[in-house]
């Protein structure tokens, strides 16, 4: 087990005052049974005016909910937590090969939040990308397990992308981020998901934080860690999901802090609003996790 | 009245009686007709209405269809065509015979279709709830997760009504035996029943006795049936019922626009609302008011752009919140698009054994979806008879634009070859074959395909059937060219009772207590272009009557006058026109931004007044190209003239004296204050050339007033006292300075607490600074400050009531 300590800062200043505008937030650490417990959340925004409230969205994320008033030059938003993680190290490969997924795919008979159905088409952030499909299908090999696909893939992936946070903006298509070979972890994400897609797959994008460890010798810095994204593919009916990062090439394990998981980016965002705005906004985020030792 | 037919039927008999087509109509092969039977015989039904036509004389038809098609026109009826990167208004293409159907053939179709009403709402309970269908296998999962109509925020959302479905559609047609089938199911936004309103007016317009002399069902009862369904949906709370429109862009604006004024509740789109305190409010100038019952017609993904589609720009942030917290009633429910879904048509005759069990009394079109193996092998067994289609697509199966393929025109290995590639992307259907009903060509009847959208609402007495419906007739008799963008024109359906029916209207029944209720507030984007049109109408006038003086001194000609041609000129120029050319696209634009303007706020003013505004504008398109400058365009501006007061009357004569008529007439005000300040900034300065104090009377309308009260030539001092001081001349400045102060007074929230708004300040300011002028102290400088507070007071008004 392993016991965190997450904060988190979001603010924006605005060049003149805004309208009136609505935002979500979905920044707070997931419940999951036997994986992840949150031992205490809160939050708190400055000023602290207008409507307040909580909710779950299908996929199980907890939003906040925020209405603004009229008026605003600045906001700040600041959440901090305890969260419990206890993944298992070592996941037996109980995965079926691709035709017996697609047969298990089609008779998995649910469309709840966990259901692979909703994974295995393109979405609005994720649309098919013929060189993304390609690469993907080249990855195949007779006698792959899906979970031996899933980490072949993300190798494959991470050897052909390089780590770059000045190459793509928020919005980049996955096809031009790949064909660039440069990107951050959303843009890394993104194309494996659409990858694991192109093959018949079904994959998730995952959004949470990610523990970094300081270089050897130097001390922690302080919010220097940041909001993480990966890869939820389904392994079939026997091993369910698997949690792969193809930015560090590994599992998800107890690095990994899950907030939520959805199509794509889109469904998971940290921020989404709708603000009334007549000048420039500048924003700032910070995130630190912190170890507790047990 | 039946007298009346029966005569008219005998003189049409007894000497030149026209044939009208009948005696070469036959029924298209294999193909029921509504007019005659397989054999060829007329059903006695049509009997009344093929004596009438047969009895008119060539002019007389062109006189009926004539009236049917002035109707339309004057009501501004039209539609939206799509193409080559633009969208044009064209004229409403009526096929100006009715649909006859025997009222036994509709009262046997009605319990049908609320059957399947029914049906579709408990599918829709399921699916936006514990989706028990999907679990027990009686629906592909598939098929719902990749739905892009399956909303998944509304996921276990209970509708506060209680109910999904409030207001559903159905497009039925006949099959090869007669018997009605359902072609398509529109439940999420079903257009149609304002046009079949309209629809039913004209063409009862173009055969009044015929209409008049037999019994066709009336349509009004189904409309009020609903407006008060939905106002009772209201409950116990205090907001407002309205009709949330995608924008005057949509293909169907014009028909909401007119809905909403014919059930006298509001229009409004996106910007206009926002969530506070879990309720949907409305921008108005009186401050926000909360909406409790929300008849949207745009699709739901494009209501939230916080939940649902982020990219749509005429949804309202938190609406799906406000839906999620029960404060808002919605028609129908956010998500119920997924039932278009082609594919689950499939499923739908088995749904209903399963659920209800009962069979389906009327069946959809033959459905497969590709997606098992059962079903493809039953595809491939069938194929001759079948057409492919996207399995998640919604259109009509006769509106096959491209994303369609004749299953027949694929070998076998090429058929089975698709169905293992995209089998669970498609799905397989009968391929159509429609009914024929009369349509009149050139002159003589001859069958076109059809088929009918059938309307349901939901009252606290179960669904309720409109009595007709809207028929879309084919362009010829190709059943796939039944679509108005390819032609297709849509006709009346009469459902004849062999006895009187009840007439019914739009008004409340007189045992029911009167109550007057207060009119709607008024949507801050509606004052906005309200004032605006004001505004560009009177800056309409303006122009015109100094691009009239330009061109009266051009055709008296003199060199003396051309001094003061030239100063008119930069005067025109400042407002982008050219004095110089007969009609200067400076004036059209400003006439065109009016027009544009009032489209915004169709639903706020009458059929008349829109006509007068759109014949305006005609006419000076028409006539820019044509006149010559001089006496020509005189002659020409002063009929625009004319046209411009015959607006102005329409508009100022009928419009309701509240809010929205407050706020174009202080647009025309404050627009009419500011110009006549202008022109005596221009043309009564002391420096001014010769022959422009004249001008300033002539400008100002005022020169038979100024006759009979200075019986001398113009000074300076006679002309400020006329059209800036004397608070009896309806255009100066002082008199509509006052007249905009009272409406400023009249606006909400002018005076809290006895003390006058900023607005209120200056209005008063401006008020005293004029009436306390005298003709030397409205010096050419005085008027240029004026002319600033008036500028000033624009800007006021805008911050407190039009943001």
């Amino acid at each position: 087990m392993t016991l965190y300590a997450v904060r988190q800062s979001i603010r924006y200043d605005f060049a003149r005052p805004t309208g009136a505008g609505r935002q979500l937030f979905r920044i707070l650490p997931a419940n999951i049974v036997g994986l992840q417990t949150v031992r205490e959340a809160g939050y708190a925004f400055s000023p602290d005016a207008g409507e307040r409230g909580e909710f779950q969205d299908f996929f199980g994320t907890r939003v906040i909910e925020a209405a603004m008033p009229p008026g605003l030059i600045s906001l700040d938003l600041t959440m901090h937590c305890l969260v419990e993680r206890r993944a298992e190290d070592a996941l037996l490969d109980l995965s079926p090969h691709l035709p017996g997924l697609v047969a298990e795919l089609a008779a998995h008979r649910s469309v709840g939040p966990r259901a692979p159905h909703h994974f295995t088409l393109p979405s609005r952030r994720i649309p098919v990308a013929t060189q993304i499909s390609e690469f993907a299908r080249d990855q195949l090999s007779l006698g792959l397990t899906i979970r031996a696909l899933v980490e072949k893939m993300g190798r494959a992936l991470h050897d052909h992308m390089t780590f770059d946070a000045k190459a793509t903006r928020v919005d980049t298509p996955p096809e031009q981020a790949f064909a660039q070979g440069r990107g951050v972890c959303q843009d890394f994400a993104q194309i494996m998901v659409g990858a694991l897609r192109a093959v018949g797959v079904p994959s998730a994008y995952v959004a949470g934080y990610l523990r970094t460890l300081p270089p050897p010798g130097k001390p922690r810095l302080v919010g220097a860690d940041a909001m993480h994204a990966w890869v939820r593919a389904w392994a079939g009916e026997e091993m369910g999901w698997v949690d792969y990062d193809p930015t560090n090439a590994c599992y998800a394990r107890n690095d990994h802090i899950d907030v939520g998981f959805g199509r794509d980016y889109d469904d998971v965002a940290p921020v989404t609003g709708r603000l009334r705005l007549d000048g420039d906004q500048s924003g700032s985020h910070s995130v630190d996790i912190e170890e507790i030792p047990a | 009245m039946d007298s009346a037919v029966t005569a008219k039927v005998k003189t049409a008999s007894k000497g030149k009686a026209r044939d009208r087509g009948l005696s070469a109509y036959r029924p298209l092969p294999g193909v029921p007709d509504e007019l005659v039977t397989p054999d060829g015989t007329l059903r006695p039904l049509w009997q009344p209405l093929v004596n009438h036509l047969q009895g008119l004389t060539d002019e007389g038809l062109t006189r009926a269809t004539g009236r049917a098609d002035q109707y339309l026109r004057d009501s501004g009826v039209f539609y939206r065509q799509y193409g080559s990167g633009q969208s044009v208004e064209r004229p409403w293409p009526l096929s100006h015979i009715p649909v006859l159907i025997d009222e036994a053939d509709w009262a046997a179709l009605t319990p049908a279709l609320i059957q399947r009403a029914d049906l579709l709402e408990t599918v829709l309970a399921d699916l936006y709830g514990e989706n028990r269908l999907v679990a027990d296998g009686h629906l592909p999962a598939a098929l719902v997760a990749g739905n892009p109509e399956w909303l998944r925020p509304l996921v276990g959302v209970r509708p506060a009504s209680g109910h999904f479905l409030h207001f559903v559609a159905f497009e039925i047609g006949r099959g090869p035996d007669g018997r009605w089938w359902v072609l398509a199911d529109r439940t999420q936004a079903p257009s149609g029943a304002g046009y079949a309103l309209e629809n039913r007016v004209a063409t009862s317009r173009a055969y009044t006795d015929v209409f008049a002399g037999l019994n066709v069902h009336r349509l009004a009862g189904f409309f009020r049936d609903f407006r008060d369904a939905l106002l009772g949906l209201r409950g116990a709370r205090d907001g407002r019922v309205a009709i949330m429109t995608p924008g005057p862009l949509n293909e169907t604006y014009f028909e909401q626009a007119w809905i909403a004024r014919y059930m006298g509740v509001s229009l409004v789109q996106g910007e206009d609302l926002m969530v506070s305190d879990g309720r949907l409010m409305v921008r108005t100038v009186s401050g926000l008011r909360p909406l409790d019952v929300l008849w949207r017609r745009l699709d739901g993904s494009y209501a939230d752009p916080l939940e649902l589609d982020p990219a749509s720009r005429i949804g309202t942030p938190g609406m799906v919140a406000v839906l999620r917290q029960g404060g808002l009633t919605m028609v129908n429910s956010l998500g119920s698009g997924v039932l278009e879904t082609r594919a689950l048509m499939a499923f739908l005759p088995k749904l209903s054994v399963h659920l209800t069990g009962q069979k389906l009394a009327i069946p959809n079109i033959a459905t497969w979806w590709c997606g098992g193996l059962p079903e493809r092998a039953q595809v491939m067994a069938e194929r001759s008879r079948l057409v492919l289609s996207p399995a998640l697509g919604t259109g009509l199966p006769f509106d096959r634009q491209g994303e369609s393929t004749v299953a027949a025109s694929l070998t076998p290995d090429e058929l089975a070859a698709r169905l293992v590639l995209d089998g669970p992307d498609l799905v397989a259907q009968e391929a159509v074959t429609l009914s024929t009903t009369p349509a009149l060509i050139d002159g003589k009847l001859e069958p076109r395909p059809m088929s009918l959208r059938v309307f349901l609402a939901r009252t606290p007495n179960g669904w309720q059937v409109m009595q007709g419906g809207f028929a879309r007739i084919g362009a010829s008799a190709d059943p796939t060219a039944l679509a108005m963008q390819r032609g297709g024109s849509a006709a009346d359906v009469w459902v004849v009772s062999p006895e009187e029916v009840p007439a019914v209207s739009m008004v409340t029944p007189a045992d029911a207590p009167y109550r007057r209720s207060s009119p709607g507030a008024l949507p801050a984007r509606a004052a906005d272009n309200l004032f605006w049109l004001g505004r560009y109408v009177e800056r309409t006038e303006g122009m015109i009557r100094l691009l009239r003086a330009r061109h009266i001194r051009l055709a008296e000609g003199g060199r003396a006058a051309l001094p003061l041609q030239k100063q008119m000129d930069a005067v025109l120029k400042s407002y982008g026109v050219d004095g110089a050319v007969g009609l200067s696209s400076g004036l059209l634009n400003t006439l065109g931004a009016a027009v544009a303007t009032a489209g915004q706020v169709r639903d706020r003013f009458s059929p008349d007044g829109w006509s007068a505004l759109n014949d305006l504008d005609k006419t000076a398109r028409r006539m820019a190209g044509r006149v010559a400058p001089g006496d020509d365009a005189a002659r020409a501006l002063s009929a625009l003239l004319r046209k411009l007061a015959g607006f102005s009357g329409l508009v100022h004569e009928n419009m309701y004296r509240f809010f929205g008529w407050r706020f174009l007439s202080i647009g025309r005000q404050l627009e009419r204050a500011s110009a006549m300040t202008g022109v005596l900034i221009a043309f009564a300065d002391p420096k001014a050339t010769p022959g422009a104090l004249d001008l300033c009377i002539e400008l100002g309308d005022s020169v038979l007033t100024y006759r009979r009260r200075f019986s001398l030539g113009s000074t300076r001092e006679t002309v400020i006292d006329l059209l800036a001081l004397d608070p009896m001349n309806p255009r100066s400045v002082r008199h509509l300075i006052d007249g905009l102060s009272e409406q400023v007074q009249a606006l909400p929230g002018a005076a809290t607490h006895g003390q006058l708004s900023e607005l209120g300040r200056a209005m008063l300011r401006c008020q005293v600074d004029i009436a306390t002028a005298t003709p030397d102290t409205l010096t050419t400088e005085a008027l240029q400050a004026l002319h600033g507070q008036i500028a000033g007071i624009s800007d006021l008004l805008t911050e407190a009531y039009l943001r």
